[in-house]
């Protein structure tokens, strides 16, 4: 097997998914430990454009695979596409982000390959040809580590925000493009519409900053009054309990939990949740965590960075003025 | 339409889970086992189906486990499905979702059983991967659509379209069966069985495969091992800010910015 580390790069509409940087932070880790090289890939419609600035970000060498039929993510094409890259790049381990993409691509990929896979890794190394993976189960409480055989194309998608992206600066990486041509497999499959869901406010797995209002908010309207504008203010996304989905104060898209999303900002606001085991296994892996409740007993404070004993109906507007002034300066 | 619902039994995300004394696994020992909340949504999907007019011929429910993990064959016989396979074999634990798959479509292979609809969770909340719904379809030469939130077929029960929820967008895909789908929740609700439905559901087939109906199918195939299985390192204690709720909004701000640095 061959020791070259391939980054796989997630653009939507031309855009790359900032998380994709983040990828070389433990590509070039694993590289400088088993003496490989740090190549990328992106696959998509007319996005050769992208690959300057994802090789400024450190891979010697960016593959692009572009063709109409790929301008909207499909599994079985993606996957073939992505294929061709590990071949012609000789890729030992293959680093996606962990997203609804990357999950469902890395998987797919690992199987057609029979290869090793690992999802959701917090933490990548290698030892010897092995890749050593951890990761969160059982609702967060317990930490797994994995041993990827190196006799495999070793697979894994790594969750957002635990390594930083390194700071582009590079440049001269050299550009192959790969050639695609759809297979009737490829085609089985037709993305009929993509349609944004929220308009300004951003959904809770693509933003740095979440905030996530409980039952305790009591209605929709308070979500309006109290949490959204402390969201805006500091242009988060907006989150909310199960409970609180249950009793339609949110749409469950914006549920947070085992059975909801599992977020990883770098700051995470509970307003008024208490922090029942399947929100806390949604949302633990938060860089920072504000817990807002009026009892100190609450679960949510074992998992918070800071915490306040208070009404969240009346700290939560004011901690939305002090942003506001922050802001302002 | 034949339909396969893939099921994993999976510990109840409220109970208590300790690690066995080697490191490596859960401690069986008292552990609470449900049927995987997300694979349950399939299920029912099914079944609902059904009881909508589709042309559903067969609702077929499949595992990988323990002897135990013939009780989560057994609900979703109650929830509605007409029989179960059940792939037990010492050779086949492993935590590992491509090896689970892979034993799924050895499965569906060696039964020669061909399903027009393939269903499962749009991921299990033991391991929180997602991998056992597109390396199935991948083993099995499917099209698969991930996390779908919203289902329509045609009259006939031949074309499907399904909606699904992306990062910060919806998207809509269209497909023709055979194909396998991932259920996201939202688009069913799962049912409490009937009592009578539980007692039926007792009667219902369950086959029973193993290792030596599925020769060459062991978890040393897998390409993975849990090295080690421990608590997650603690977060450092709650820092609990002080005063009245002008001068708490005041100082978290601060703190945020000048020594946590997020804002």
């Amino acid at each position: 097997m061959s020791n070259n580390i391939l980054v796989v790069i997630e653009q939507r509409e031309g855009k790359v998914l900032p998380a994709s940087y983040q990828l070389f932070t433990p590509a070039r880790a694993l590289a400088s430990a088993t003496g490989g090289q740090v190549v990328a890939c992106v696959v998509g419609d007319a996005v050769s454009g992208l690959a300057e600035s994802i090789g400024a970000h450190g891979a010697s060498k960016v593959y692009v695979v572009e063709h109409p039929e790929l301008k909207h993510y499909r599994a079985s094409a993606y996957t073939s596409a992505v294929t061709s890259a590990i071949e012609a790049a000789s890729a030992g381990v293959v680093l996606f982000p962990t997203t609804f993409m990357g999950r469902d691509w890395a998987s797919r990929t690992a199987a057609r390959k029979r290869g090793a896979l690992a999802i959701d890794c917090t933490e990548a190394s290698a030892r010897g040809e092995d890749v050593l993976a951890s990761k969160s189960m059982y609702a967060g409480k317990l930490q797994a580590t994995f041993v990827l055989s190196g006799s495999r194309l070793r697979v894994l998608t790594i969750r957002s925000n635990v390594y930083a992206a390194p700071a582009a600066g590079g440049g001269g990486a050299a550009v192959q493009k790969l050639s695609y041509s759809p297979s009737d497999a490829d085609r089985r499959l037709t993305v009929k519409a993509v349609t944004a869901t929220s308009s300004g406010i951003k959904d809770v797995t693509e933003a740095d900053v979440v905030i996530s209002g409980g039952r305790s908010l009591k209605s929709e309207e308070n979500f309006q009054k109290v949490i959204f504008p402390l969201a805006q203010a500091l242009e988060g996304a907006v989150g909310a309990s199960r409970a609180a989905c249950d009793a339609g104060y949110q749409p469950h898209s914006r549920q947070v939990g085992l059975t909801g999303k599992v977020v990883t900002p770098k700051l995470y606001f509970a307003c008024g949740i208490d922090g029942a085991i399947q929100h806390l296994a949604g949302m633990r892996g938060s860089k920072v965590i504000v817990a807002i409740n009026t009892k100190k007993e609450a679960p949510i404070f074992k998992v918070a960075t800071y915490g306040c004993v208070a009404d969240l109906f009346t700290l939560v507007p004011l901690v939305t003025e002090e942003v506001r002034k922050l802001r302002a300066h | 339409m034949k339909i396969l619902c893939v099921i994993k039994q999976v510990p109840d995300s409220n109970a208590a889970v300790r690690v066995r004394a080697d490191g490596k696994d859960l401690d069986p020992a008292g552990l609470k086992l449900v049927v995987d909340p997300f694979d349950e949504f399939g299920v029912e999907l099914a079944v609902q189906l059904r009881e909508k007019g589709k042309p559903v011929s067969e609702i077929v429910a499949i595992t990988v486990g323990g002897d135990k993990a013939a009780e989560a064959l057994r609900t979703a016989l109650a929830i509605g499905a007409d029989r179960a396979v059940h792939l037990c074999d010492p050779k086949f634990e492993s935590a590992n979702e491509l090896f689970f798959a892979h034993l799924v479509a050895a499965a569906v292979k060696k039964l020669g059983e061909s399903f027009e609809l393939i269903v499962c969770g749009k991921q299990n909340i033991d391991l929180d991967a997602g991998a056992v719904g597109p390396a199935l379809a991948e083993f099995l030469d499917l099209p698969h659509v991930g996390a779908v939130q919203g289902l329509e077929f045609d009259e006939a029960g031949k074309r499907f379209t399904a909606r699904r929820r992306i990062e910060g967008a919806e998207e809509v895909v269209e497909g023709a069966l055979p194909a396998l789908l991932t259920i996201e929740k939202g688009l069913v609700e799962a049912r409490y069985p009937s009592l009578p439905n539980l007692m039926k559901a007792k009667k219902k087939e369950l086959k029973v495969l193993t290792s030596a109906d599925l020769p060459g199918e062991t978890a040393a195939e897998a390409g993975t091992v849990v090295e080690t299985l421990t608590p997650p390192p603690a977060r450092a204690d709650c820092r609990f800010i002080e005063g009245e709720p002008a001068e708490m909004a005041r100082e978290l701000v601060r703190l945020l910015r000048e020594e946590a640095k997020v804002i």
